[in-house]
C-alpha cells in the first residue's frame, strides 16, 4: 500500500505532463483563447516532418502497397473469369470432362491436359521426393561441415536455372538419352507393366516428368532441410542417449518430428510442378490425347497454354485457353495454401531464412 | 536360490544382462547394417542430384563458350541459314523489360514488406497480406502471363513491352515483400527505440534506421527477385511477344533473351541452336553472379543478435 501511494502521484504527474505536452501541440484540441500557443519545439519538429500527419501518410502509403498484393490476386482472378466467360457458358462443367480438344470444330474438353498435368507431376514427385529426402538427410545429419556449404550452394544454383534453359538442355541432351539408353532399358525390365509401349520418340510424358523432377528437387530438398533443422537438438540427443544408431536417431528423433513440414515441402514442390511451363512445353510433344504409355506425347494445362496460344485466333479457342489458365490458378492457389499452412505450423517462431 | 520374482524386486541383486547371445549380436549387427545402408543411400542420393547439375553446367559452358563471341552481343538476329548473328536486340529488350519491372515492382514490394514488419505484425490484415503474398508467389508464371494478356494486351489490341514489364513486376512483388519483411525483423528493437527516444518520428525511424540497417539484405533480396524473373519466358510469351528488329518503344512488342532462346531451341537450324546455347550461357552467368553475391552479402551487414 505504502509503495503504491508513493508511486501513484508521481506517475500521475508524469501522465499529466505528457497529456499537456501533446495537448499543446496536437491538432485534436480546438484552438481557443485559453489554449496555450504551440511550443517552438513542436513547431520546429513539424517543419522537419514530425507529427501525426506525416506518420499517418507514411503508414497509409505502406498499407496501400500491402493491399495492392490483394488487388493483384483479385485482379488476376476477375480478369480470368471475365475473359473465359464464353467457354464457361458454352461448356460448363463438361469442359473438365470432355476428352476432345478440337479447335477446328470448336469442341473443347480439358481432360487430356488434366491427365497430362497429374501424370507428369505425380511421376516427377515419385522420382524427386526420395532423392530430395536423401539429400536433406545427408546435408543436415551426415555431411561433414566443410561440404555442407558448397553442396547447399549447388542445389540452390540448380533451383535458380531458368526453365527455358532446362528446356534447351532437355531437347538436346535428355531427349536423345531417353531415346537410346533409358527407353529400351525401361522396355526391357518394366515393359510388362504396360506403361512403356508404343514408339519412343524421346519426347513425351516420361521426358517431361524427368525434367520436372530435376526442377522441383532443389525446392523440396532445401525446404525439407529447413524443416529438419527446425527440430530442436535435444530431441536428437535424447534418442541417441537411449542407444539409438544414427539412422534410428534420424528416423525417430528428426523425421517423425518434422513429418508435417516435410509433407508441406512436398506439396509445395507439387505446386511448382503443376504450374511449370517452358521446360515441359519443349519436351512433352504437344498432343491432346490420354495414353497409358509414358512414351506417348501429351500436354499439361500449362504447356497447352504456351503451345497453343499462338494458334488461338477465334474468341472461343482463346477463352477456352484462358479457362485452362483459370483452372490452373485455382488449383495452384489451393495446393499452395495447404502447403504454406503445413510449413507454417512447423516453422512458426523459427529464425528467418535468407535466400 | 532366489526366485525370478525376487530378482525383479531388487535390482541390485539382478545379474547383468547378457548381450552376448546370438540373438542380441544379430540385433546389433542388423541395426548397424541398416544405419550404414541408409547413410550410403543418402550419400548416393546427393551424388545423383549433383550429377545433372554438373552435367547441365558443364555442357552449357562447353556449348555456350564455343559459340559466344563479340558478334553475339552487337549483331542482330540472322535470318535462317545465314551464319553469324547475335542477340543485341534481345539483350537490350530484356534490359528494358526488366528495368520497367524493377521500377514498378521493387518500391511496391519493399513498401508492402515494411508494412508487414513495422505495422502489421500480429494483426489480421498483416497475416492475410503475408499469406496472400506467399500464395501469389506460387501462382504459375504462365497464369500471370495470360492474365496480363487479358488485362493489358487484349484491350490495347497490341502486344507491348509495357505489358511484359507489368507481368514481371507482379512476379517480383511477393518475393521482395517477404525478403524485406524477414530482413526488417532481424533489426533489433533497441535501435528503433533509440531513434524514437530521441524524438525521431516513426516514418523517419523506419526509413533511416530500420530500412538502412536492413538494406544489405533487402538489396540482395531484390537482386534475387530480379534474377528469378530475368529467366522467365512464360509471362513474356503473350505480353512482350518478341521482335526481330531493334525496338526500345514501350508500346511495341519487344524481344527478350529467354524468348529468343525458346524460339531458337524450337527451330530446326543448327546455327540458331548454337546462338541459343550462347544466350543460355549469358543468362545463367548473370543469374549465377547475382545468386553468388546474395550468398556472400546475405547475413553480412545485417545486425546479429536481434530479436
Amino acid at each position: 500500500m505504502t509503495v503504491n501511494n508513493a508511486v501513484t502521484p508521481s506517475s500521475e504527474i508524469a501522465q499529466r505532463t505528457v497529456t499537456n505536452f501533446v495537448a499543446a501541440a496536437g491538432p485534436p484540441v480546438a484552438p481557443g483563447p485559453d489554449t496555450p500557443a504551440p511550443s517552438p519545439i513542436r513547431e520546429f519538429l513539424s517543419k522537419r516532418g514530425s507529427g501525426k500527419l506525416a506518420d499517418n501518410t507514411f503508414a497509409g502509403a505502406m498499407v496501400v502497397c500491402a493491399l495492392s498484393i490483394f488487388a493483384i490476386v483479385i485482379c488476376i482472378a476477375t480478369i480470368l473469369v471475365l475473359r473465359s466467360h464464353l467457354s464457361i457458358v458454352k461448356f460448363g462443367w463438361a469442359f473438365f470432362k470432355g476428352q476432345n480438344w478440337d479447335p477446328v470444330s470448336g469442341d473443347f474438353g480439358a481432360l487430356p491436359f488434366i491427365f497430362g498435368t497429374l501424370a507428369t507431376s505425380l511421376l516427377a514427385l515419385v522420382m524427386a521426393v526420395p532423392l530430395a529426402l536423401g539429400v536433406a538427410v545427408f546435408l543436415t545429419e551426415l555431411c561433414p561441415n566443410f561440404l555442407r556449404g558448397p553442396i547447399s550452394f549447388l542445389t540452390e544454383l540448380l533451383a535458380a536455372i531458368p526453365s527455358v534453359v532446362y528446356g534447351l538442355w532437355a531437347v538436346f541432351v535428355l531427349v536423345p538419352l531417353v531415346q537410346d539408353p533409358i527407353g529400351p532399358f525401361l522396355v526391357k525390365y518394366l515393359g510388362w507393366t504396360g506403361f512403356f509401349e508404343g514408339a519412343n520418340f524421346g519426347v513425351g510424358l516420361l521426358t517431361a516428368s524427368i525434367i520436372l523432377a530435376i526442377m522441383i528437387l532443389p525446392i523440396i530438398s532445401s525446404l525439407t532441410r529447413d524443416m529438419m533443422l527446425a527440430v530442436p537438438n535435444h530431441q536428437r540427443e535424447a534418442v541417441l542417449a537411449l542407444g539409438a544408431t544414427r539412422w534410428e536417431m534420424i528416423r525417430i528423433g528428426v523425421l517423425r518430428n518434422a513429418r508435417i513440414g516435410i509433407v508441406g515441402a512436398v506439396i509445395l514442390g507439387l505446386g511448382r510442378a503443376l504450374g511449370e511451363t517452358m521446360a515441359v512445353a519443349m519436351t512433352i510433344g504437344n498432343h491432346a490425347v490420354i495414353s497409358k504409355s509414358l512414351f506417348a506425347p501429351g500436354n499439361t494445362l500449362a504447356s497447352a497454354i504456351a503451345n497453343e496460344f499462338s494458334e488461338a485466333t477465334d474468341d472461343l479457342y482463346l477463352s477456352a485457353l484462358i479457362e485452362i489458365g483459370l483452372a490452373l490458378f485455382l488449383v495452384t492457389i489451393v495446393v499452395n495454401a495447404i502447403a504454406r499452412l503445413l510449413v507454417w505450423a512447423v516453422t512458426r517462431g523459427a529464425p528467418a531464412r535468407v535466400a | 536360490m532366489a526366485s525370478p520374482a525376487n530378482l525383479a524386486a531388487d535390482p541390485a541383486q539382478r545379474p547383468p544382462m547378457d548381450f552376448n547371445t546370438r540373438g542380441m549380436r544379430f540385433h546389433f549387427a542388423s541395426r548397424k547394417a541398416i544405419n550404414l545402408l541408409v547413410s550410403g543411400l543418402a550419400m548416393l542420393a546427393t551424388a545423383l542430384v549433383l550429377v545433372p547439375l554438373a552435367a547441365i553446367l558443364i555442357y552449357l559452358c562447353y556449348k555456350g563458350a564455343s559459340s559466344l563471341n563479340l558478334n553475339f552481343f552487337i549483331k542482330m538476329p540472322a535470318s535462317p541459314g545465314e551464319p553469324g548473328g547475335g542477340m543485341a536486340n534481345s539483350i537490350t529488350g530484356s534490359a528494358v523489360v526488366l528495368g520497367l519491372a524493377s521500377l514498378l515492382g521493387i518500391p511496391v514490394g519493399i513498401a508492402a514488406g515494411v508494412y508487414l514488419a513495422e505495422f502489421g505484425r500480429g494483426k489480421l490484415l498483416g497475416n492475410a497480406v503475408r499469406f496472400t503474398a506467399d500464395v501469389l508467389n506460387g501462382v504459375p508464371s504462365i497464369v500471370i502471363g495470360i492474365s496480363m494478356y487479358a488485362l493489358i494486351v487484349k484491350p490495347q489490341l497490341h502486344f507491348s513491352a509495357f505489358a511484359g514489364g507489368v507481368a514481371l513486376a507482379v512476379m517480383m512483388v511477393p518475393t521482395i515483400t517477404r525478403t524485406t519483411e524477414e530482413m526488417l525483423s532481424t533489426v533489433p528493437h533497441a535501435i528503433r527505440e533509440a531513434a524514437l527516444g530521441l524524438g525521431v518520428p516513426k516514418w523517419r525511424t523506419t526509413m533511416s534506421v530500420a530500412l538502412r540497417t536492413a538494406s544489405p539484405g533487402i538489396i540482395t533480396g531484390c537482386m534475387l527477385a530480379f534474377a528469378r524473373v530475368a529467366g522467365e519466358t512464360a509471362p513474356l510469351l503473350f505480353t512482350a511477344l518478341g521482335n526481330e528488329f531493334w525496338s526500345l518503344n514501350l508500346n511495341q512488342p519487344i524481344d527478350a533473351l529467354p524468348l529468343r532462346i525458346y524460339k531458337y531451341a524450337n527451330s530446326p537450324y543448327d546455327e540458331w541452336h548454337r546462338v541459343a546455347w550462347a544466350g543460355s550461357l549469358v543468362l545463367i552467368a548473370m543469374i549465377m553472379v547475382s545468386v553468388t553475391l546474395v550468398r556472400i552479402f546475405a547475413g553480412r551487414g545485417t545486425l546479429k543478435g536481434g530479436n
